[in-house]
């Protein structure tokens, strides 16, 4: 399990644009780095990423190699009602993590 | 019999012929990319942007290219009616052009993403907003990354 | 807490017209470090906050944030000089009678980033100990040494330089106060060891192994003339 980091206020007032902020662990070896032995470390990225608000899609992101190390995403969203917001993270070699957390709508 | 130093020159400079050589072969794969017009074409299926509403925040001088903090902000009251659906980032000379598409939506709140990248060299990045209405826009920043004089290795 | 940081920081800097290379960074560097959740260190932080209970740490340390101003004072005496990490991989092998996570590993730095952020904001402070002295004298006097093909000491780029800049890098003070901390080039976390390595191989000369005498005496050198500024780790750094 990747470790990760993830930033959003426990409670928001209804129709509050709130700010999330998401941090993993990964790699994201390119796959044209050369290795000491001169072959080519093969790719290794988090390829997509969602945020689901009450299994509702509210944000994506397809990541290239391009993507520093440890990814770090930030985007906001509208609270509507109170409810689970999951983040799910998939890649190369089958990488997938989700993690959720909860958000009261007052 | 040449002297040792026209000698050594003459290794010096089958190794710089090596180095050219070197670099002539890694050219054309990085040749085979699109380039950054084209890429922004596939993303908007051929449509000029239009060069508006689009905030493309990133440093313009950079301490070191593996991780430069980038933030995207389109213009838009991210309505039903009115709102952003795609943010794409584009970049002129990393190995491949893509960097980064977020989907999104009214239920967004505001149309900006941030995140933090990866600039092999100096060079140009553009940022397009799919807009709800099927127009584009965008917006470019010209980077330069410095090399750092103690690296490791 | 994050101000109170920032102010140890700013008060270490100008009572004592020392700098932490803190100061020397962009804006955009100095608000990952200053922001938990945008540095990427806090990922270490968590993993060894997760460490901390399964590897057995909190059975005799309770919990973490005990740990408070203890990552200040190090390197410290016990039978010989030893640093935080050292200290972490005695603790394992003494009296978990385990093998310790190795110099340099995920594990390790992440319990050393862990222990070090209690100490976050806290003025350095290694012991007065006279055990130390030797490796004191030894540390002050391997910064000073002219080493490598370039023929060049640590003390001739960070004391007669510093603030001044090597190609396109400022050449800071060289206070470690944010060890284990996230540099931007290697992409993830390091210690100061790992620093030093790169400042050897730099001037080309052939680095100690990991965990050398050397190496915690120049640290113990380094940090005795860091004493007063405030710890920062997690630091980044570019």
């Amino acid at each position: 399990m990747a470790r990760v980091l993830i930033n959003l206020p426990r409670t928001a007032r209804r129709g509050e644009v709130i700010e999330i902020r998401t941090l993993i662990q990964h790699v994201m070896e390119t796959g044209y780095r050369p290795r000491a032995d001169g072959s080519v470390a093969p790719r290794d990225i988090i390829t997509h990423f969602a945020c689901l608000y009450n299994n509702e899609e509210v944000f994506a992101a397809e990541l290239a190699p391009a993507i520093a190390a440890n990814p770090f995403l930030s985007f906001s969203l509208v609270a509507a009602e109170s409810g689970i917001l999951a983040f799910t993270w998939t890649g190369d070699n089958g990488f997938e993590q989700t993690e959720t957390r909860s958000l009261t709508v007052t | 019999m040449s002297s040792p130093s026209l000698s050594r020159s003459g290794i010096e400079r089958r190794a710089l012929g090596a180095g050219l050589l070197a670099v002539v072969l890694a050219r054309p794969a990085r040749a085979d990319r699109p380039g950054l017009r084209e890429a922004v074409l596939g993303f908007t299926g051929g449509a000029e942007p239009a060069e508006a509403g689009v905030t493309l925040d990133i440093p313009p001088l950079v301490e070191n290219g593996n991780t430069v903090p980038v933030t995207i902000a389109v213009e838009s009251p991210m309505t039903d009616a009115e709102h952003v659906l795609r943010i794409a980032l584009f970049n002129e000379r990393n190995p491949q052009p893509h960097v980064v598409t977020a989907r999104l939506g009214p239920r967004a709140g505001r149309a900006r993403l941030s995140t933090r990248m990866r600039l092999a060299t100096s060079q140009r990045l553009v940022a397009v907003a799919e807009m709800s209405d099927g127009s584009f826009r965008a917006a470019n920043a010209d980077v330069i990354v410095t090399l750092a004089a103690c690296v490791e290795g | 807490m994050r101000r109170l940081a920032l102010a140890l920081l700013l008060l270490g800097a100008t009572a004592e017209a020392r700098e932490s290379s803190f100061a020397l960074m962009s804006p955009e560097t100095q608000a990952m470090q200053r922001e938990d959740s945008a540095n990427p260190g806090m990922l270490w932080v968590e993993e060894g906050r997760a460490l901390w209970d399964s590897a057995g740490c909190a059975g005799c340390h309770g919990d973490v944030a005990g740990m408070r101003g203890v990552a200040a004072r190090y390197p410290a005496f016990d039978a010989a000089p030893i640093d935080l990490a050292g200290r972490i991989a005695q603790c394992q092998e003494a009296r978990q009678h385990r093998t310790p996570f190795p110099r340099e590993s995920e594990e390790a730095l992440a319990l050393a980033a862990v222990i070090g952020l209690q100490s976050r904001g806290i003025p350095v402070n290694p012991p007065d100990d006279p055990r130390l002295a030797p490796a004191l004298a030894r540390g002050e006097a391997l910064y000073r040494e002219r080493r490598g093909q370039l023929d060049l000491s640590c003390a001739q780029c960070h004391d007669a330089n510093a603030g001044r800049h090597l190609a396109g890098s400022p050449i800071p003070e060289a206070h470690p106060t944010g060890y284990p901390l996230y540099r931007l080039e290697w992409q993830g976390m390091g210690s100061l060891q790992r620093r030093l390595r790169n400042c050897m191989t730099g001037v080309r000369s052939e680095p100690y192994a990991y965990g050398a005498p050397e190496y915690v005496a120049i640290e113990l050198f380094l940090m005795r003339r860091a004493a007063g500024m405030a710890v920062e780790t997690p630091a980044v750094r570019p």
